[in-house]
């Protein structure tokens, strides 16, 4: 190699805000899919009911919610069975919070890899998302069974031309958990309050979401001197699960296209300044966690 | 030649203590003096010299400082320095797991690195699995695993058990799987922290074959860190010796080792016990290294820090295992010092005789005291070895390993 050749590495103090190099992301594709197939591989190891976990967390979860907010409280849920709501409700929302508590924590649970060898941190929570869908996949096929059961039985829930988005709303579900996830995991280094702050926020987050209750049952309420309806709105998260319940069980009305793209650009706008902040992070997360 | 790495004035700078409440409020200090203020950060102009073992008057600590130097392309660089003195910061900059608080680092090729062996393995996984895992860890695609994955498994040595879960594993063998797939690391730089030490007599021997063949043959430039002065002699051509994060001399590899094997050798660098009533200051060794047979001559300087009466002197001498081999104590030379006044400073001159260790590397303590009281022990500060030589032994291949003594004796058939 001769004298004048570039220099190929230089390690500064600090870089670029937006410096993602998706070069060298798409260089480390390999460890990528190797860290999902690892995800996967190591989830059900040594479990005598493996996958079929994926399927028993949601069923009783959905036997709990008819209970206590079918049952006791009698909540309506837009004219569709309890089960079918609950449990489209669930799935979305278990395969957003699953992503959100795995990536919550990249830095403190990585830190042991991460203080050994550099490989682009950003491959780790990706690869959390992604291999998470594999529940969600399963999650979904329970579903629709259970869809399907309950329409031989003749029932009022029918598909919209909504459920098209699907695909769409994954990808939202997914991007809004990484954001929030990464950015909480780059907040949480040093500070270590923000994460116990943090892990009750995401069960409370769930009641701010219509999980348990139609959207529909805010309108025309107020809280707090503000229309309830609007607010409620404002959870980047509702609009995507309103979507699918529309789409998929015709359940109330359709957020509105405003809505969704308010959510969209929640998520692009997250998805930036958390990648910024994370950037920033990994380069001294070392020192401080 | 060509440059491949150079360093300048790269400074590392941590924060001691806990992470509390007074870490927001210089948080926040610092975050208002740089972005509001738009001045320079107020807690880089602190910072006390990183030495472990001295008090510290400042929070902040420079765990590097002002680092700079070059490697030669194809060099293979030994960096050497006591615990603490900033080695394995300087290789974690380099590998990228932790950022330089100022100066910069400039490289031509990809750099790899290797501060730990299996990196990411997961227990549940099986070898092979691991193997490709830690492969891509370490930064290599999948082709180029599969294209070594034969070679790997057999440089382990782990062929039988490679699709078992690595933790059925013993730890020898998760290492040998460890190396074996560092080993085949391709960059044009490798970084590789104190890994050989692991693992038992044999894997070390297969292990240091292999990174010498990796900087010989391949042409590849390497910087490895060790405490084994005997390895970094055998693999590397220059040595940089790190003090208090500062460097504190570069060179030829055997210059710089024989200087801090030397510079060591005071009193202070050890672990110490005793009352502290007469203290040992300093020690002198005539000839470090003797042949079999030979005398070792030892002078201690002693200072009283009270009045005493009397002073016995003695050595544990320890092979290389740390076993004890040998108690050598002024007494049985029917000699003491006698009373010393507060402040007064004397010297003992001891010569042990013809000592017949078998061939190797020993420590010895310096113990003074009386039979009821010590005064001062440094432990395990001498450091001497013995070589074989044909006046005892005439065989041409190394003694005996296992013996700890060498016994001259004489032949004769009847």
């Amino acid at each position: 190699m001769s004298e004048s050749q570039e220099w190929t590495t230089v390690i500064k103090p600090k870089d670029k805000l937006l410096a993602v190099d998706f070069k060298e992301l798409w260089r480390y594709r390999d460890l990528f899919t190797l860290f999902v197939k690892r995800n996967i591989i190591t989830q059900y190891k040594q479990t005598v009911l493996g996958p079929l976990w994926f399927v028993i967390q949601p069923v009783l979860t959905v036997l709990m919610y008819m209970v206590v907010f079918g049952g006791i409280a009698g909540i309506a849920t837009d004219g569709i069975p309890q089960p079918l709501f609950y449990l489209a409700g669930t799935c979305m929302w278990h395969y957003f919070s699953d992503c959100l508590l795995k990536t919550s924590n990249t830095f403190v649970s990585n830190s042991g890899l991460f203080g050994k060898v550099y490989f682009p941190r950003l491959i780790t929570p990706l690869s959390n998302v992604t291999s998470n869908l594999l529940r969600f996949g399963i999650q979904m096929g329970l579903f629709i069974i259970v869809y399907v059961i309950y329409a031989i039985g003749g029932c009022t829930a029918h598909l919209t031309w909504y459920i098209l988005l699907f695909p769409l709303l994954v990808i939202m579900m997914a991007g809004l958990a990484l954001g929030f996830g990464v950015l909480i995991s780059s907040l949480t280094t040093k500070y270590r309050d923000l994460q116990i702050l943090f892990s009750f926020v995401i069960s409370l987050w769930m009641y701010a979401t219509p999980i348990v209750y139609p959207l529909s049952l805010a309108k025309g309420k107020m809280a707090l001197g503000m229309d309830l309806y609007t607010i409620m709105r404002l959870n980047p998260v509702t609009p995507v699960l309103e979507t699918f319940k529309y789409g998929a069980l015709g359940a109330g009305e359709f957020v509105g296209w405003s809505w969704l793209g308010y959510s969209f650009v929640f998520m692009v706008v997250l998805l930036a300044v958390s990648i910024v902040v994370f950037n920033k992070t990994q380069k001294s997360f070392m020192d401080t966690v | 030649m060509a440059i491949a790495i150079e360093f300048n004035n790269v400074s590392k700078q941590y924060r001691l203590g806990l992470v509390s409440t007074k870490t927001l409020s210089h948080d926040i200090h610092r975050w208002w003096t740089v972005n509001i203020r738009g001045k320079e950060d107020p807690y880089l102009k602190i910072g006390s010299v990183n030495d472990r073992s001295s008090k510290a008057d400042s929070e902040y600590v420079w765990a590097l400082k002002d680092i700079d130097f070059k490697v030669e392309q194809g060099d293979v660089v030994g960096i050497i320095g006591k615990n603490g003195a900033g080695k394995s910061t300087l290789l974690k900059i380099l590998s990228k797991v932790t950022g330089p608080t100022t100066g910069s680092i400039r490289a031509r090729g990809r750099i790899g690195s290797l501060l730990e062996v299996g990196t990411g393995f997961h227990p549940e996984m099986t070898g092979r699995e691991n193997i490709f895992l830690n492969g891509a860890i370490l930064g290599m695609t999948k082709a180029e695993i599969n294209r070594k994955l034969d070679e790997i498994i057999d440089f382990s040595g782990c062929e039988r058990y490679i699709d078992t879960p690595v933790k059925r594993y013993s730890s020898g063998m998760t290492v040998r799987l460890g190396f074996a797939v560092a080993a085949f690391l391709e960059p044009e730089i490798l970084v590789v922290d104190e890994v050989l030490a692991v693992g038992d007599a044999e894997f070390q021997r297969k292990a240091i074959g292999k990174m010498q063949d990796v900087s010989k043959g391949e042409g590849r430039t390497v910087l490895f860190v060790s405490h084994n002065m005997a390895s970094i002699q055998q693999l590397c051509h220059h040595g940089i010796l790190l003090k208090n994060g500062m460097v504190e001399k570069t060179g030829n590899v055997r210059e710089v080792v024989d200087y801090y094997l030397g510079s060591m050798q005071t009193v202070n660098d050890f672990n110490r016990e005793g009352n502290g009533a007469v203290r040992i200051i300093d020690f002198r060794i005539q000839n470090s290294s003797i042949s079999l047979g030979e005398n070792l001559e030892i002078e201690v300087d002693i200072e009283a820090k009270q009045n005493v009466t009397t002073i016995d002197a003695s050595f544990d001498i320890k092979d290389e295992s740390g076993k004890q081999v040998a108690h050598v104590a002024s007494n049985d030379d029917e000699f003491q010092i006698g009373a010393m006044r507060s402040g007064e400073k004397k010297t003992i001159h001891c010569v042990i005789k013809n000592v017949n260790l078998a061939p190797g590397g020993y420590t010895s303590s310096i113990w003074i005291g009386t039979p009821y009281v010590e005064y001062d022990m440094v432990i395990n500060c001498v450091r001497f070895s013995v070589t074989q030589n044909d006046t005892f032994i005439k065989r041409g291949t190394p003694y005996d390993k296992y013996s700890k003594v060498v016994l001259p004796s004489n032949w004769k058939q009847l």
